[in-house]
């Protein structure tokens, strides 16, 4: 019995420290970058200004002058949001009829969606540099909000196929006995039964959408050039100019790290891909 | 009910996407920039280009590596979608060849032979210049005058690698942070494989024979590569193998390095006081370890505004800039481009700032890009040819494993010998 008594207060401190130690090992490059946002490129570095050091914002007038920060932001906003929607508006369906129609092909077409994952982007890079030269896309929005979709498109019909699956089927049947048609079914059953597990989603897509580099850094010149090119444009071969570039990085992650803060209930959720039920 | 707010607002985000794409244009060039502090301030002082001319320029700041991959598939494929592009020494002459870039002439104003000669050899092709440099260097050694004194050495212009040596132990004190020489390790070949280039050049090495075939395996070769693994592994820093240009720049402002043998331009980032410059060594023979690089502006082939590109060029490299910039409020002369124009070296308030002056123009100078008999290439610490890249990428790997010691220098060599040899092969040299 005293034993157990000592386990439990053991674990009772011991988790929680362990935890915290953590999560602020997670946190600090987060901490460090927010920090070298406010320090001179010369005191960036200086192991000397770690802490202490006189805090500046002109990395961010940098930022705002010499880079039009909002420019880049403005194309984030549009590209994540534009495919964030666009990836629910063809994953709903997909996912609903692979969840509650599957047929014999159902598993392999989830896995060969799943596969389409595994493919190096480098691979397909020029192809896609002539192609969508050629059709006059490079650098629209239409391109970066297409390509973001297509590629997060596979993980979240799987993550909307996980959470559909939950929902008993004999409920889109009454639907059906109360004569919904499909849309019906999935407008008023599906959607408000599965709505955390869609926000969880989108939540995601979004973020990684915001997120996304290699090919907004590679498909875009000016026109649609999100955050991301931001900060590839700011790292410097010669020159330690950690200050600015900890700027632009911190701009650029803030919003997603705020949304994160506000949802972190729902992401959770969509991490672990909880019932809905 | 939200369903369908949520398609009309896709579709209405779409609809303004596209048309801000639609936007109608003025006149308006397209320049992909590498982030370079000139490059930077340079977007500043041609506001006064734009309101003089109404020529509106479009700033691209990308990484280096970034601008390379997505000038070369612009570039390659006609595409017109820079007006202007930063180039390096490497891609001018090839380009230029190619037929990639267009040849550049500018005004009697412009005096084009006012350009260092060095700079103009290595930008050119058959005689013609393909891109103008806004900003040069060769490679110099930087050292602590102050760790020198106290430690009874000296580092002489073009002095032997035996005596550079000597100097970094006598400044090596580990126990006090302080290490004798940080030089490049880390993999690549503008990293580690632009230095060691240049001290294989010193050792009489050269990266291939007049029938283009790989000479890594070749005794001066060994001689340099093992010369340089002993002196980093000896009297450099822990953890050389991830040292570039910027990491080592931190070190030497922490006062943490004893000499440091890199681009000139490190010179203007230095804060250390005692400092002191000389020529980079030789081992022996008239070859000196020092290299030659611009970066440089030049206009695609495929870009509709090629005049007015050429325009901007001429303006962004002239004489005139370079006293913009020294008389603007925000700059002045400690910022003028340099290693580009030899009258900038000649201007009074220039020479008051920069205290390298006379030592990067030197080694400018004496770098020689063009092919010789011991170096029947164009290049100093590249090869200008298309393979060069990637063969320089291979060998970066295998020195950084002769660094850290998981290869032998031997091992190492033959593997970017046998490496080298596949790509020049398959390229169809011989």
């Amino acid at each position: 019995m005293a034993i157990v008594a000592q386990h439990t207060k053991f674990s009772k401190i011991a988790w929680p420290v362990l935890a915290w130690v953590v999560a602020l090992i997670f946190f600090f490059p987060i901490f460090y970058m927010v920090l070298t946002s406010f320090k001179t490129d010369a005191d960036a570095v200086k192991p000397e200004f770690l802490f202490s050091f006189t805090p500046t914002l002109e990395n961010y007038a940098n930022m705002t002058e010499n880079y039009d920060y909002w420019r880049f932001a403005r194309n984030s906003v549009i590209t994540a949001v534009s495919a964030t929607i666009f990836t629910l508006v063809v994953a709903v369906p997909c996912a609903y009829a692979m969840a509650f129609n599957p047929t014999r092909a159902t598993k392999d077409i989830l896995m060969w969606m799943l596969s389409t994952k595994m493919l190096p982007a480098a691979a397909v890079l020029y192809p896609m540099i002539f192609m969508t030269k050629a059709a006059g896309l490079y650098d629209t929005h239409f391109l970066i909000i297409m390509v973001l979709s297509l590629i997060n498109l596979p993980i979240v019909i799987w993550m909307l196929f996980t959470y559909f699956k939950d929902i008993p089927k004999d409920i889109i049947e009454a639907g059906k006995m109360d004569g919904l048609n499909t849309w019906g079914e999935v407008r008023e059953i599906l959607i408000p039964l599965a709505w955390g597990g869609i926000a969880s989603t989108a939540l995601l897509c979004f973020i990684f959408c915001w997120n996304e580099a290699y090919w907004t850094v590679r498909l875009t010149t000016t026109d649609a050039a999100t955050l991301s090119k931001l900060i590839e444009g700011n790292r410097a071969p010669e020159g330690l100019f950690f200050g600015r570039l900890s700027a632009v990085s911190t701009a650029a992650v803030g919003p997603i790290v705020v949304l994160g803060w506000f949802c972190q209930k729902q992401l959770v959720q969509g991490l672990t891909f909880g019932a809905v039920k | 009910m939200k369903l369908r707010n949520a398609l009309r607002a896709a579709t209405a985000l779409s609809l303004l996407a596209t048309g801000a794409y639609a936007d109608g244009h003025a006149k308006e060039l397209t320049i992909a920039i590498v982030n370079n502090g000139h490059m930077i301030n340079m977007q500043k002082v041609a506001e006064a280009y734009t309101e003089e001319t109404g020529v509106a320029l479009n700033w691209v700041s990308l990484e280096e590596g970034v601008l390379r991959e997505q000038v070369t598939s612009d570039t390659a494929t006609g595409g017109g979608q820079y007006d202007i592009i930063n180039i390096g020494m490497q891609e001018a002459p090839i380009w230029g060849a190619a037929g990639w870039i267009e040849p550049l002439e500018f005004g009697d104003d412009y005096d084009v032979e006012d350009i260092l000669p060095a700079m103009r050899a290595g930008l050119s092709h058959d005689g013609t210049l393909y891109a103008a440099p806004f900003y040069g260097e060769s490679s110099m050694v930087m050292y602590r005058k102050d760790l020198a004194d106290a430690a009874g050495v000296t580092i002489a212009d073009n002095d032997s690698w035996d005596n550079v040596k000597a100097a970094a132990a006598a400044m090596h004190d580990p126990d006090n942070g302080v290490y004798g020489a940080c030089l490049r390790g880390k993999p690549g070949w503008g990293d580690n494989g632009a230095f060691i280039t240049t001290v294989a050049n010193s050792f009489g090495a050269a990266w291939f024979d007049a029938d283009m075939k790989p000479q890594l395996d070749s005794p001066e070769w060994n001689a340099a590569v093992n010369f340089y693994v002993d002196l980093l592994n000896s009297y450099g820093p822990p953890g050389s193998e991830g040292n570039s240009f910027n990491e080592i720049l931190a070190l030497y402002n922490q006062d943490k390095c004893g000499l440091w043998i890199d681009a000139t331009i490190a010179a203007s980032f230095l804060e250390n006081p005692n400092v002191a410059y000389a020529q980079s060594p030789n081992a022996g023979n008239p070859v000196g370890a020092n290299w030659l690089w611009a970066w440089a502006m030049a206009v695609p082939a495929g870009t509709a505004n090629a005049e007015e590109a050429k325009a901007f060029i001429e303006w962004a490299t002239s004489k005139d800039y370079v006293q913009a910039v020294g008389n603007h409020p925000d700059f002045g002369w400690g910022s003028v481009p340099t290693g580009q124009r030899a009258s900038t070296y000649q201007i009074p308030e220039f020479q008051a700032v920069a205290k390298f002056a006379e030592a990067e123009l030197a080694a400018i100078d004496s770098a020689a890009p063009e092919a010789t008999d011991l170096k029947p290439y164009v290049g100093v610490q590249f090869v200008a040819i298309p393979e060069f890249p990637e063969i320089g990428s291979a060998f970066g790997q295998e020195m950084a494993a002769a660094l850290s010691g998981a290869k032998s220098v031997e091992d190492a060599l033959a593997a970017a010998q046998a490496a080298a040899d596949s790509i020049m092969k398959e390229a169809g040299y011989y």
